[in-house]
């Protein structure tokens, strides 16, 4: 029992609930049991989430260029990017660190961008795709959030290290922009809707007329 | 479509996939998947409501435990220093990214904190056989949204990152602050294990 016995609620003139899983009549603007706004699936809805997409790239950018942290020792100050400080454990010797920190901030934040672009450029085409994209979706929506790890180690580090001529820790303006970068991305993959992944195409129904042409009554 | 559609009220959308199933009524300890995409779709839901809201009491103490002790000590050189989580916040509001500061307090106290609250809110009279209260759709719905933006485990990780930053540096001790962060997660790990998101949908339909 599996394929084409499938039907979605989208076919059957019906819209689900993507909070509870409840279904009504298409048209119904909010779940009679949750409250939440019922959205049919809309291939429109991938602006917003290249909306989002764009602004996490756009700070992105700085979080890279500016100082996450400012450490001022008895030596004198250093300031640290994000790649900066993970070198800089690496020379130490710090090996295995560095390699987690360069992946959490470094690789997973950019394997995300890719994944969501992909995501949002695939579903594109109608048709059924299956597993792996909705997997690759979940493993976005997991790992999105891990992300702010960074901006909490940086708020840590600079709350504790406060011992005076021996070493202090200030934020650097990049933890601003990183924090914003995740939050946007976040913000991005939550928009983008997985069952477009299932889309089948539109066919013309003279019994089920375009969305514009309900909203006139 | 070639066959008549069951009645509406006992068909179900997957919210991942969208494809429609007829809800079959489960025994006490089956769950349902989705045919389509594979994600669950009903979790048991034997005597769940009143260990997720026990579990939702515990993290509240701790919450209110991790907030109020010191969090880290650290020492080097005669210097030494105390952070409780607040001022681990705090660390950002002396300059222009004051507003980050909040943005840390909320993501990792005051949002786990309302969403334990709002869970609370929503099974105390379910766990107790009675209607829901008013506006439990709203305020679960809520608990469910904020789902992604709690993030007291990620700091508790970021806590392990941080240390090993440090390093030799200085020496770091933790406070009860800390334990109670480590405590949270558990329950809150515990919590999610327990709680199945269909049954209180449901109870909150009937009420
Ligand atoms: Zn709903
Ligand atoms: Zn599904």
């Amino acid at each position: 029992m599996s394929g084409p016995e499938i039907i979605s609620a989208t076919d059957a003139g019906l819209t689900g609930c993507t909070q509870c899983g409840k279904v009504w009549p298409a048209g119904t603007a909010r779940c009679g049991r949750c409250g939440s706004h019922l959205h049919p699936v809309d291939i429109r809805s991938l602006q917003r989430v290249w909306a989002w997409w764009w602004a996490g790239l756009i700070f992105y950018i700085p979080a890279n260029l500016f100082p996450m942290l400012r450490t001022s020792t008895m030596f004198g100050t250093q300031e640290n990017t994000i790649a900066g400080g993970a070198v800089e454990l690496a020379q130490h010797g710090d090996w295995a660190v560095a390699l987690i920190i360069l992946m959490a901030s470094v690789l997973i934040p950019i394997a995300k961008f890719i994944a969501i672009a992909y995501l949002a450029f695939t579903v594109r085409v109608p048709g059924q795709r299956g597993g792996r994209h909705l997997m690759l979706y979940d493993v976005v929506e997991f790992i999105g959030r891990w992300s702010m790890i960074d901006v909490f180690v940086v708020a840590i580090l600079s709350s504790l290290v406060q011992l005076g001529f021996v070493a202090t820790i200030h934020p650097g303006p990049a933890a601003v922009a990183f924090a914003l970068s995740v939050a946007f991305t976040m913000l991005s993959a939550q928009s983008f809707d997985p069952r477009l992944i299932w889309r089948v195409p539109p066919t013309p129904d003279p019994e089920q007329p375009a969305p514009q042409v309900t909203r006139e009554t | 479509m070639n066959a008549p559609l069951p009645p509406i009220e006992d068909l179900v959308a997957c919210p991942h996939c969208d494809a429609l199933h007829h809800l079959p009524s489960l025994g006490e300890n089956e769950r349902a998947f989705c045919a389509r995409c594979g994600s669950l779709m009903v979790a048991p839901r034997a005597r769940s409501f009143l260990q997720v809201l026990s579990l939702a009491f515990s993290a509240m103490i701790l919450m209110a435990a991790a907030v109020f002790f010191p969090f880290l000590s650290i020492s080097s050189h005669g210097f030494g220093h105390a952070s409780s989580v607040f001022e681990v916040a705090m660390a950002f509001s002396d300059s222009w990214y004051a507003p980050l500061s909040l943005a840390v307090l909320m993501v990792i106290v005051a949002l786990p904190a309302l969403r334990f609250a709002g869970l609370i809110y929503t099974l105390w009279p379910l766990a107790n056989g009675r209607p829901p209260w008013r506006h439990a759709a709203f305020v679960f719905r809520m608990v469910e949204e904020s789902q992604p933006w709690s993030m007291a485990e990620i700091f508790v990780i970021g806590t392990a990152v941080a240390l090993v930053k440090i390093g030799g540096l200085a020496s770091i001790s933790f406070g009860p602050a800390f334990w109670a962060f480590c405590c949270l997660i558990i329950v809150n790990v515990l919590k999610n294990a327990y709680m199945s998101k269909s049954a209180i949908w449901e109870a909150i339909g009937k009420g």
